[in-house]
């Protein structure tokens, strides 16, 4: 036949729901912003060049890689620039350059391509990023001694190192409301526990990350620092301050739910995030690190494979 | 004309994410119109299956004339036919190649003006016997799967006749039940004085009780969300029996036939002249969905012109439905006696695969009603490794309905990956089988 039109042969099934990767990332950026906004509220112009730093560097480390490596560029997927952002977010607001381009490129490079790139990592790449980092120079990490130029108009406290140091009779003068609108030290992006929230909600409810995950994650913190806080008050504080202080929203909300790293099944997905939470309060209470979520995550995200071997029976399977 | 509008828009994901999704099927209304007559024009195609490498056809050749109903065998030592659906003279015999290699004889017949119908159907058919319906009725519209139930190796003890059609968009054998009951009731009828099963079942979707009284089945409503009108899914919901991974509905001793086929066969019985005429539904890219009558074999290109619908390059024909259809590459492709739809989907609405990887997101997991962990699944298919696939992965159980593909992040072609692993593991086995035999031959002449 002359008049023969080529048809497309392809496979079922002919329609997609249209989700996309870009979306996902591109949403959960949106979701983080307000957390960054308020960073630069109070924080100030610093703030805007640290996170526009985090975000071009780690593009541009996933783009060398994708041209040394000689593979299709991914960078369009929206996933390298959720890194950078996530990754400025958990920096002090005067981060200098250097460590800045450091941080991106271990979270990128080292967190991510070298597994294979997106959906093979076996670690939340920016956790890895930040727990490399935090035991080369602790000093970086250290809010109260990188925040001391600054000139608050409120209790210029970090409440973890405090309470680490001090014990929670230190923190009485610490009140809840001002932990939620930010009025605390932290990562520029980690302490509007408002717009972390807000955040985590819109995410939940758009099916973006799992709510599974994320609220299991905070009970665990919750109830941990509940027992430690009954069995002695004077040493350990309140739960409250535990989950609306250093990196547990952040933590519960984008960095515990990275697709990759976490399971996919039910009682997994529980499972993995109740044990999140514990470790991140047993690090806090009676380790040696102030904030334990980082290395909590890495912890779950290790035994992640062995959770998700729990799942349910497939239809008709002979066992 | 039966063309109602609808909101034909893939369906997307929703805004809201945290329950499961759900796709619903489309229940037709109560009364249905009389379906469009759209025949052929010139001439039609007949895909005689073709089982092995057999040599030239002996018994007819091109020129020759045949008449409407009439069984055309090419091979003798093959009980495979197919039944002329016009009046005319075989203008050609060729090969045709179908999905994963399955090879067929395209017999082509130029359509005569004057109708002629075949008597030897009536002939030879007193009374309904299953030895009979097996010689001419296979071809029939709807497909009847006759010879399952007369092989004696197959216990068959449960017959399920589907009113519901499994794909979305389809409504045929829906319709079927409500405008031809009374075809279908013959159907069951004979199809129980032919094989003497009692176990009758009709399926139905969303249909009121009533009215069914006397149709001598049980009937048996299913579930309206996608994809409750699967096989496997009936034999789960309504029949209570799971169906282990790797073995059919079959192998259980229940035989499916479509509302169609039954009405086929009831038809025949009754009029004594195998029917050649099927129903189907076409979807176009519009959205608008017909319910069409027209002869087996019409070549696709007669029917879309009848409507006016423009295809161009790169749009998709589909035969079947939108979930678990199958594209055709040609517009002279013919209408199936087992073609229930036909969806025309332009190129930019259809889906294309990425050959992006996994992110391991789990929508997949979630989507899957067969449970299967599908996110590791689809790394070991990616990889080519089908054997631990269905080991540890359950390849197997797999449905295949296709909400993985449909709800995966990285557009991976999932279900594509599902059907060329069965596929290679089945070639496989059937080579190890084959290797096995002559082993066994070679030592037996050794011994001798």
């Amino acid at each position: 036949m002359l008049d023969q039109k080529k048809l497309i042969v392809s496979h079922a099934p002919f329609w997609h729901n249209g989700s996309r990767i870009t979306n996902r990332s591109y949403h959960t950026m949106l979701a983080a912003l307000p957390a960054v906004l308020a960073g630069i509220y109070y924080y100030g112009i610093p703030v805007l060049g640290v996170v526009c730093l985090s975000v071009a560097t780690a593009v541009l480390w996933e783009l060398a890689i994708n041209r040394v490596a000689k593979r299709p560029v991914t960078i369009g997927d929206g996933n390298a620039a959720l890194i950078g952002l996530l990754l400025a977010m958990l920096f002090p607001a005067t981060m200098p350059w250097w460590a800045v381009i450091t941080g991106t490129f271990i979270a990128v490079v080292i967190g991510k391509q070298i597994f294979g790139g997106i959906g093979s990592n076996a670690f939340n790449p920016v956790a890895l990023a930040v727990a490399i980092m935090m035991i080369s120079w602790t000093d970086l990490f250290n809010f109260d001694g990188m925040l001391l130029s600054y000139d608050f108009n409120f209790a210029a406290v970090y409440p973890l190192a405090l309470a680490k140091h001090f014990g929670s009779t230190s923190l009485e003068s610490l009140r809840i409301g001002d932990l939620l609108i930010g009025r605390q030290i932290g990562g520029l992006g980690a302490t509007f526990g408002l717009g972390l929230i807000a955040g985590g909600i819109y995410l939940m409810l758009r099916g973006f990350i799992r709510w599974e995950i994320s609220l299991t994650f905070l009970v665990g913190v919750y109830a941990t620092a509940l027992l430690f806080n009954l069995i002695d008050p004077e040493r350990f504080v309140s739960p409250g301050i535990h989950i609306l202080s250093g990196y547990t929203l952040i933590g519960a909300f984008f960095l515990a739910t990275d697709d990759s790293s976490s399971p996919v099944n039910g009682i997994p997905m529980l499972l993995y995030g109740i044990a999140g939470g514990i470790m991140t309060v047993l690090i806090r209470n009676i380790g040696a690190y102030i904030d334990g979520v980082i290395l909590a995550i890495l912890v779950i995200n290790l035994v992640n494979p062995l959770l998700d071997k729990i799942r349910p029976q497939a239809l008709g399977k002979v066992s | 004309m039966q063309s109602h509008k609808k909101g034909y828009v893939m369906l997307k994901k929703s805004f809201f994410g945290l329950s499961r999704f759900r796709i619903e099927y489309e229940l037709l209304p109560a009364r249905q119109p009389e379906p469009d007559k759209v025949m052929p024009t010139k001439k039609v195609t007949l895909f005689h299956s073709k089982n092995g490498n057999q040599n030239a056809p002996a018994s007819f050749q091109t020129g020759d004339k045949v008449k409407t109903g009439q069984k055309i065998s090419l091979f003798a030592d093959d009980p495979a036919y197919v039944i002329s659906s016009v009046t005319g003279t075989i203008s050609s015999i060729s090969p045709h190649t179908g999905d994963f290699g399955k090879t067929y004889s395209a017999i082509t017949v130029d359509i005569d003006e004057n109708e002629i119908l075949d008597d030897q159907f009536k002939k030879q058919i007193q009374t309904p016997d299953l030895a009979g319906a097996v010689e001419f009725l296979s071809f029939a519209p709807g497909n009847p799967p006759l010879s399952i139930l007369s092989e004696p190796e197959t216990e068959i003890h449960t017959i399920v006749i589907m009113g519901a059609d499994s794909d979305l968009l389809i409504g045929t054998n829906q319709s079927i039940v409500k405008s031809r009951l009374d075809a279908v009731k013959k159907g069951i009828g004979t199809l129980r004085d032919m094989t003497g099963i009692d176990k009758i079942i009709l399926i139905t979707a969303g249909e009121s009780m009533q009215g069914f009284g006397h149709i001598g089945a049980q009937v048996k409503n299913i579930d309206t969300g996608y994809p409750a009108a699967l096989p496997q899914m009936i034999m789960k919901n309504v029949l209570g029996e799971v169906v282990p991974a790797g073995k059919t509905c079959t192998d259980l001793g229940v035989c499916f036939l479509t509302a169609e086929a039954a009405a086929s066969i009831g038809k025949a019985f009754k009029d004594k002249q195998i029917p050649v005429r099927k129903i189907l539904t076409l979807v176009t890219k519009d959205g608008n969905q017909r319910l069409i009558e027209t002869v087996i074999g019409t070549p696709i290109r007669d029917i879309l012109n009848r409507y006016g619908v423009s295809i161009n390059e790169e749009d998709r024909i589909i035969f079947g439905g939108p979930m678990a259809g199958s594209a055709v590459y040609s517009l002279d492709h013919p209408v199936l006696p087992d073609t229930n739809g036909i969806v025309v989907i332009d190129r930019s609405d259809a889906a294309y695969a990425s050959d992006y990887p996994c992110i391991n997101c789990g929508e997949c997991v979630r989507a899957c009603p067969a449970q299967m962990q599908v996110h590791m699944l689809v790394r070991f298919l990616e990889a080519g490794h089908y054997e631990e696939a269905a080991d540890n992965y359950d390849l197997f159980s797999c449905i295949e309905c296709g909400l993985c593909s449909f709800v995966c992040v990285s557009k991976i072609p999932i279900f594509q990956y599902i059907k060329l692993a069965k596929y290679e593991l089945d070639r496989a086995k059937a080579l190890e089988t084959t290797e096995t035999t002559e082993t066994t031959e070679v030592t037996e002449a050794t011994d001798a």
